[in-house]
Order: structure tokens, then sequence, then C-alpha cells
């Protein structure tokens, strides 16, 4: 669409950006401040870098929350690709409605409602069968893999169905088995989802506050536990030094992963 | 291997997942919201009471007659909507000229401003809301810029109050908004604009009979993706929301955590619930045509 671009729409759109990242970049701008005060400038300094090297509470939930994120997006890759391969080439069976229902209601459901949830059946399990002793981190992973699945289930879903289907029935057709073909043709073909997909589950389940808060036991705080907490007692520079690094992590991946694909997509085509 | 026993075995591992660990809990919650409070581990009286006689069924309605009975729950209940409700229309009204403007952009920038978009949404969530405590405080970014440009001459009440809240939810759910809106815009049929100007339309009345009615499958779409989860939101009322701005899932939270109702608790989540099943049923027929 070639036309001329309104003054208004492309005010609008200054504003939309600007309201996007004007908290980011003071995030970030006050991150370097001498100062206590988040809101005076006082000077360059790395001095809440050093802080933040030094909290050992926050490094402690870091590594918790890092590792839960690994366990949670590996599972709900597994369980998600096979809960979006079924949803779109299994097209009638038993049950299909009622299965995709149940696969993406975790998506627009309230956090507190899941959390509380989730929290309500541990405790009934325990009292019942025993498992799973207690709440920790095993309890926040399985929270965070049932989440994560609904979203993994989407993207492969998606990709799915944007996919040539005669490349697989070319390989039936030469005689290679089912799951030979799923692993030489199909997963290869889905890997950009499937990478997706993991880094979707895995942010989510390094964000969730929430869910984690109900699911959790004294050992396992994660990060935004810590975050929110300290965040409750008042604004702290050490936060938007941990809030760069954050950001700092996430452009660099989203540029790994924005790399990995084109290069993919440059071999394909 | 048969193809239905492969299908079998593809099924059950993600199927018995979520009967267990998302649709069994609710029948818990339910279980629980009909329950009473009582001192103990866990702490609430059993469904069943075996004694002497027999066992026999324990039911009470008493959280919910409690939740009606009690003002503060319907005011947070009608809030959170309220809430939702203007913070949907305000997505709406700053999303659709961001969607449209990045769809009417050259091909080339479009993958660019469309991600620019998305990257807030891929940082944390609490980190993006702390941000707005430290642009919006007494002696914050804001009120200093206007008192140094003398617009003001005293700080205004930005943070811990409604306002704080509209915007911590508009800012979090923008991305929500604009994503379904560019799929839906960019689907449009460029000819058909090009077709309402030859038959005289002028370009906004192309755009208000043409690519609003068409972008409408969009609208609804990203509109139930920001209503729903503001409705529960939690984290946005207690961090920038005041003792006036109660919300739905804040006193879910609050009863859970702090007065450890565990039934009272179970009945909000079910009451919230009841509100929200219809439009999530909506939003999961949208997600399907797409998908299809």
């Amino acid at each position: 669409m070639i036309t001329r671009v309104s003054p208004f729409l492309l005010a609008m759109m200054v504003v939309g950006y600007v309201f996007l990242y004007a908290p980011i970049v003071s995030l970030v701008v006050y991150s370097f401040n001498a100062s206590r005060l988040v809101t005076v400038w006082a000077g360059f300094s790395l001095h809440w870098y050093a802080e933040l090297w030094r909290n050992e509470a926050i490094q402690r939930a870091a590594a918790i929350s890092l590792e839960i994120a690994v366990i949670a997006a590996t599972g709900a890759l597994l369980l998600g690709t096979l809960a979006g391969y079924a949803l779109q080439r299994y097209r009638c069976f038993r049950g299909r409605a009622f299965f995709g229902a149940l696969t993406t209601a975790p998506l627009v459901m309230p956090e507190v409602i899941t959390g509380l949830s989730l929290l309500l059946l541990f405790v009934a399990l325990e009292q019942a069968i025993g498992w799973p002793e207690g709440r920790g981190v095993l309890t926040i992973a399985i929270a965070h893999i049932t989440l994560g699945t609904a979203y993994v289930a989407v993207v492969v879903q998606a990709r799915l169905a944007a996919f040539d289907r005669s490349l697989e029935e070319a390989a039936l057709d030469l005689g290679a088995r089912p799951i030979k073909v799923f692993l030489v043709i199909t997963l290869p073909l889905i890997a950009p989802a499937l990478l997706a997909g993991w880094l979707l589950a895995f942010t989510l389940s390094l964000d969730d506050l929430v869910i984690a808060s109900f699911t959790s036991g004294p050992s396992s705080t994660t990060l935004p536990m810590v975050i929110f907490s300290s965040v409750r007692l008042g604004v702290s520079p050490q936060i938007n030094a941990l809030a760069t690094l954050f950001l700092v992590a996430v452009a660099a991946l989203v540029t790994l992963a924005g790399r990995l694909l084109g290069a993919r997509r440059d071999q394909e085509s | 291997m048969s193809d239905a026993f492969r299908r079998r075995a593809v099924l059950i591992l993600p199927f018995a997942w979520l009967l267990l660990f998302f649709l069994a809990p609710f029948f818990i919650v339910l279980k629980i919201s009909v329950a009473e409070s009582a001192i103990g581990v866990p702490p609430y009286t059993p469904l069943i009471l075996v004694d002497a006689g027999g066992w026999h069924l324990h039911l009470s309605l008493g959280s919910y007659d409690f939740l009606i009975s009690d003002s503060l729950y319907l005011r947070a209940y009608l809030d959170a909507l309220k809430f939702a409700a203007v913070s949907t229309l305000a997505c709406l009204l700053l999303g659709y000229p961001l969607a449209y403007g990045i769809v009417r952009a050259p091909q080339r920038w479009r993958g660019a401003l469309l991600l620019v978009v998305i990257l807030p949404f891929w940082t944390s969530f609490l980190i993006r809301v702390y941000a707005w405590i430290g642009l919006l405080k007494g002696n914050g970014l804001i009120n200093n810029t206007l008192l140094t440009l003398g617009v003001i001459d005293q700080p205004l009440t930005l943070l811990n109050n409604a306002f704080a809240v509209y915007v911590g939810i508009v800012y979090s759910y923008l991305p929500f908004m604009v994503l379904p809106l560019y799929a839906q815009l960019e689907k449009l049929d460029p000819t058909l604009l090009e077709a309402a100007a030859d038959l005289g339309c002028r370009p906004s009345q192309a755009f208000a009979r043409v690519t609003l009615p068409l972008s409408l499958p969009g609208i609804a779409a990203g509109a139930l993706l920001v209503f729903i989860p503001a409705v529960g939101e939690f984290v946005i009322p207690d961090l920038l929301g005041g003792p006036d701005t109660l919300m739905i899932g804040k006193v879910l939270w609050d009863e859970f955590f702090t007065n450890r109702d565990w039934p009272v608790a179970s009945a909000v989540a079910i009451a919230m619930l009841l509100v929200l099943i219809l439009p999530m049923a909506l939003i999961r027929r949208l997600l399907q045509e797409e998908a299809a």
C-alpha cells in the first residue's frame, strides 16, 4: 500500500512509541545514577551494579528462577509440541474441541485463578497421596509447564498450518516410517517455531510473579518475588540496574534468535 | 504401529497433564469454596464428614453469602470490570493507530516496527510496572519536568490512584491489542480501498466504511486479550493503585495470603470465573478461526 500517511497517524504513532519506550529509557538512564534518589541526577556511576553484584539474595533467587525456567520451557516444549501437532493434524477425534479448549484456556486465564487453583491441587494431592512433598522448585515448574504448554502449542499449531505437507508425503511414499518422517522432515521444518516457543515459555516462567507466589515454598523464592517485595518497600536503583541487565540479555537473545532464523531462511531459499 | 495407536501416543501426555494440572484444580477450588474456614492444616473443613452415623456431605454457602453481604467485594468486583473495560478502550484508541501505521509503512520497515512494539513484552512485566513508579511519583520524572518547566507549581498526585492503575494496565497490555489488529489489517486487500476511492470515497470515508468494519475481528480479539487478564490483575493495582483502587484480583490475593481464608478466596475465584467464562469462550473461537 503506497499512500500518503496522514500527519495525524504519524503523530499517533510517535505518541504510541514514546509511551512504550519512555519508561524503559528512564529506567536504564537512572540505573547509572550516582544518587540513591531515582529522580535526581547526580552524575554517572556504576555503584548500583556493584551493589547488585554483592547482593546474594538476588543472585540466589536468580539462580532458582533460571533453573525453574529451563525445566519449565523444556517441559512445555515437549508437551506443547505434542498438543499443537495433535490439534493441527488430527482433525477429528473424540474430545478434540474439549482438548483444544483445555490447551488454550491457560493463555487467557487470570493468573490469580491459575495460581490459587494449582496450589489447592498440590495441597489436596499431598494430603491424599503424599506427593508433592511440600512446595518448591518442583511445584512452580509444574505450574509453569502448564502455562508454557499453551503458548508452545499455539506457536507450533500456527507453524504446522503454514507447512507444505507434500514433503512429508514424499518421504512416506519413499517408504520412511511415520516416526522417521516426523524426526527427519517435520521437526527440522518446524524448528523455528520450537525455538520461539521455548523462548516464550522460558521468558514467561522467568517473569511470573503471581503463579510462583502461590505455588512456591519457603526455600524457593524466585527473582520476581524478590523484586516485588523490594519494590513494595520503595524504589531502589539496584532494581534499575537489574532491569538494565535484563534488557541487555533480552535484546541479545532476540538478536541471536533473529540471526539464527535469518540464516536458516537464507539456507532454505 | 497402527494410526489410532500413534494418535493415542501423541495425545496421552499433554491430555493427561492438562486434565490433572489445569482442569482438576478448578474442581478443587469449587469444592473448597463450599467448605468452611477452619483452623488447621489445610485451613478448611472437609467436604465429607465421617462420624458414628455414617458419612454425610458438608456443604456451606457461607463464603458466597459473605461475598454478597459485604459490599466491599461487590465494589471490588465492579471496579475491576470498570478498570478492565476503560483500559481496553484506551488500548484500542492507542493501539489502532499503531497497528494501522505499521501496516501502511513500507514493507521493509514493517518487521522492525512490529518488533519494537513487542520487545517491551519480552522484558519483565514487573519491571515495566516498576518503571512507572519512577515516572509518576510525587518527586518523579514527570512532576519534576513539569515543575522545572513551570507548567505546575505543586506536584500532581499521579501515583497510588486510579489514574496510575489505568496507565499501568494500558502500558502492560498494549502489545496484546496491537498484534491481533496488525494481523487483521495486514490481510486487508488494498484493492478494496482503491475501489472505494474510485467510487468517490474520501480517505476518511473509506476508512470508516471499509477498513474499520473489516478489522472488527482483530478489534474483538485484541479487546478480549486485554480485558480478560486485566479483570484479574493483581500486580498493577497493588504497586500503582492506592487504598481506594480495589480490584478483585487483589482482593483474592489478600484473602488468601493475608487473611488465610481459603474458602472465601476460592469463592472469589469462582465468582471471577463466572464473569470471564463467556469472554474466554469468545476469544477461543476467534483464535480458532484465525488458526484455521
